[in-house]
């Protein structure tokens, strides 16, 4: 498949940032279970960045389809539930747009339920409602998606455990190392101080960070309620001379 | 301007839905020069089963040692149709498989060249960051020897990246914990 050429500007990449301490969780997070038994026991290993991790798989808009954004256009019927936009800008550390990258969204439908064989939470499926979308960054890196507000469901990981409202993103970014899947949440959700996942990010401003902002702008009259969430991916190291004016 | 990475959360139990439809088992289709391999293996967490709820997904270079992507600069041939991405579920036992073509060597840092290799993330419920490693060949040991990054991995752990022979393919455990824990790469 051919893609789009990149519009950004060519770099002399040659190193992207480390992660702000305390901004990524750790694959040992006790709080949620299920990482004991699949989280690294040895040390990994230091490696430096070369031409294969500053590389990376380019997909673009000719492998999403029109409608792919609207999950709300999926089968016959309109789905259950309260009709939301969400949009954001995906940029990088250095703050520059990330334009014409993929961003492959799912979540559970109004109930709460996945249509997945595993997921047996006792919520009705939505015939209506498959729970995937995909789009593309434009020029100057903006998305746009339109869905029903996902509901919370229970799990296991502890007494009465439930999930708090929310969208899985997943994002390619311009290479191996910004590869990133991460969780939105909405705004004033109480479970959120009780979700491992949520608690999981120590840094408190990068927490809060996953919480989506209500958006007026987005919304739409007598349609839909609009939700921003910016999305920022690892950086290129900037040299001094690029800093220079 | 600087701004911190969002943080990164998991893929949950539920991931096939939003990533199934870009599943990549033939990483090289026709038409796609280089020596034919097929990988298979299982994902194995900490009480030795396998992860039913994994994903695998890879990128590399393409038999001439090049990458499809604008900042590879070497004047190399690049196929059309080749992208250089696999994504691969796990199944029911844990188990992946997937076929390519063994990649050319590429650069490495500081002049010389990489031993051919895959570079590979791997994903699941109970990870709250995907985890990267690399997969060797093990009809390359004097390349392998050289290899920079291979090179800062302990001896006795390097055989965890280099998958077995067996049959016409290769078969390359996964392990997540324990004696064979495999080695995972921070460049995070």
């Amino acid at each position: 498949m051919r893609n789009r050429p990149s519009s950004r500007t060519p770099s002399k990449t040659t190193a992207y940032r480390r992660f702000h301490p305390g901004t990524q969780p750790a694959y040992n997070y006790p709080p949620y279970a299920s990482t004991q038994k699949r989280c690294p026991t040895q040390p990994l290993v230091i490696a430096p960045q070369t031409l294969s991790e500053i590389t990376g798989p380019v997909f673009g808009w000719d492998d999403v389809k029109p409608g792919d954004h609207d999950l709300t256009r999926q089968h016959r019927g309109e789905p259950i539930g309260e009709r939301i936009v969400v949009t954001g800008r995906v940029l990088d550390e250095n703050g520059r747009a990330v334009p014409n990258t993929l961003v492959e969204v799912w979540q559970a439908n109004a109930a709460g339920r996945y249509p997945h064989r595993t997921d047996q939470h006792n919520a009705p499926i939505d015939p209506n409602f498959s729970g995937a979308g995909r789009t593309c960054t434009d020029a100057e890196g903006r998305y746009r998606f339109v869905t029903i507000r996902p509901g919370e469901y229970p799990w296991r990981n502890h007494y009465n455990a439930w999930r708090p409202a929310h969208i899985h993103f997943s994002l390619f970014g311009q290479a191996f190392l910004t590869r990133m899947v991460t969780q939105m949440y909405f705004p004033g959700d109480p479970l959120l101080p009780y979700d491992p996942m949520f608690t999981c990010i120590e840094n408190e401003a990068a927490r809060n960070r996953l919480v989506s902002v209500f958006d007026w702008e987005s919304t739409i009259p007598e349609q839909a309620l609009g939700y921003r969430f910016d999305i920022v991916l690892r950086g290129a190291e900037e040299t001094p001379l690029e800093k220079m004016p | 301007m600087s701004l911190f990475a969002t943080g990164s959360q998991t893929v949950g139990p539920y991931l096939h839905i939003g990533l199934d439809w870009l599943v990549t088992r033939d990483i090289a289709g026709k038409g796609i020069a280089g020596e034919r391999v097929t990988v298979q293996g299982r994902l194995i967490d900490g009480e030795g089963n396998g992860v039913n709820d994994g994903l695998v997904e890879i990128w590399q270079a393409n038999a001439a040692g090049k990458y499809a992507h604008p900042d590879d600069l070497q004047k190399k041939p690049l196929e059309k149709g080749w992208r250089g991405f696999g994504r691969i579920p796990t199944d029911a036992k844990g188990g992946f498989r997937f076929t390519t073509i063994k990649p050319g060597r590429v650069p490495a840092p500081g002049g010389g060249l990489q031993a051919p290799h895959l570079v590979v993330s791997v994903f699941m419920r109970g990870m709250l960051k995907q985890l990267a490693t690399r997969l060797y060949f093990p009809d390359e040991a004097a390349a392998n020897a050289q290899d920079p990054v291979l090179k800062l991995v302990p001896p006795a752990r390097r055989a965890t990246m280099i998958p077995r022979r067996k049959g016409k393919g290769l078969e390359w455990d996964i392990v997540l914990q324990g004696k064979n824990e495999t080695v995972f790469l921070d460049y995070f």
